[in-house]
């Protein structure tokens, strides 16, 4: 983990403060264990406040996003539908592993459709899902202020 | 035998480790996160596509269900059961060993 390089103003506002990058890795498959829904309770409190938010999803993590999911059958409530509503907590960049989804027999094509608007490019309807690769997403752990592992 | 396992083999050996020490006539039934061992094409599909010849496969289709998974997805050969037919494959068979 990098500690931000600026050191916080005392009494500084919180309109002067510096945005932090958090990213919020996503490893476990969902309902085998707690882990899949419990980030996503962090990650709609750390939306609370305002940072810079990213998620990555690799490893079994990748099956969190699976299209078509139904838990009827296993009486656990179906969270699938919580990540579209992300995006209108400003959380908009979902970066998924393609290693992890070639590993598992998946595409792009298997997991669902999210996407959010962009205020700053007229609403414009854009996806959230970003595929990269092993080595894309090691840069972007190495770029961030804070990361979450679950 | 009847055998049980509920990891994903992505992440623990748990798999393998049946598969290894499963005999001819055993059923392996793949329940929880362990469904998304039945999954075609994946780096350990191999390994029961292997064993198909001795073992019935089978997948618990609640918990498949929950994972998107559905039966066009799944290796060939491999049962889809609910849980009246864990129940039933639990006493056609003598004994039974969960793989945790």
């Amino acid at each position: 983990m990098t500690v931000s390089t600026e050191p916080e103003k005392p009494g500084a506002k919180p309109a002067e403060r510096k945005k932090k990058k958090f990213l919020y890795v996503n490893r476990k498959a969902p309902y085998g264990t707690i882990y899949a829904l419990e980030t996503l309770e962090v990650v709609l409190i750390g939306a609370a406040f305002d940072q810079d938010v990213s998620l990555a999803f690799l490893d079994d993590g990748v099956f969190q996003l699976a299209k078509g999911q139904d838990t009827k059958g296993i009486g656990m409530k179906n969270f699938s539908n919580t990540y579209r509503a992300l995006g209108d907590f400003g959380v908009t960049k979902f970066y998924v592993e393609k290693e992890s989804l070639q590993a598992r027999g998946l595409t792009i094509d298997d997991l669902q459709s999210i996407t959010y608007e962009d205020e700053k490019d007229g609403f414009k309807e854009k996806p959230s899902i970003l595929p990269v690769n092993r080595a894309e997403l090691t840069k972007l752990m190495s770029e961030q202020d804070v990361v979450l592992t679950f | 035998m009847l055998h049980t396992v509920n990891k994903s083999p992505f992440e623990t050996t748990t798999l393998q480790s049946c598969l290894a020490h499963v005999s001819k006539g055993d059923a392996v039934l793949l329940i929880e996160d362990g469904v998304l061992g039945a999954l075609k094409g994946t780096v350990v599909s191999g390994d029961i596509w292997s064993k198909r010849v001795d073992v019935e496969f089978y997948v618990l289709g609640p918990d498949a269900s929950a994972r998107g998974l559905t039966k066009e997805r799944m290796i060939d050969g491999i049962g889809l059961i609910d849980y009246g037919g864990f129940v039933d494959l639990a006493a056609k068979h003598k004994r039974s060993q969960a793989w945790l």
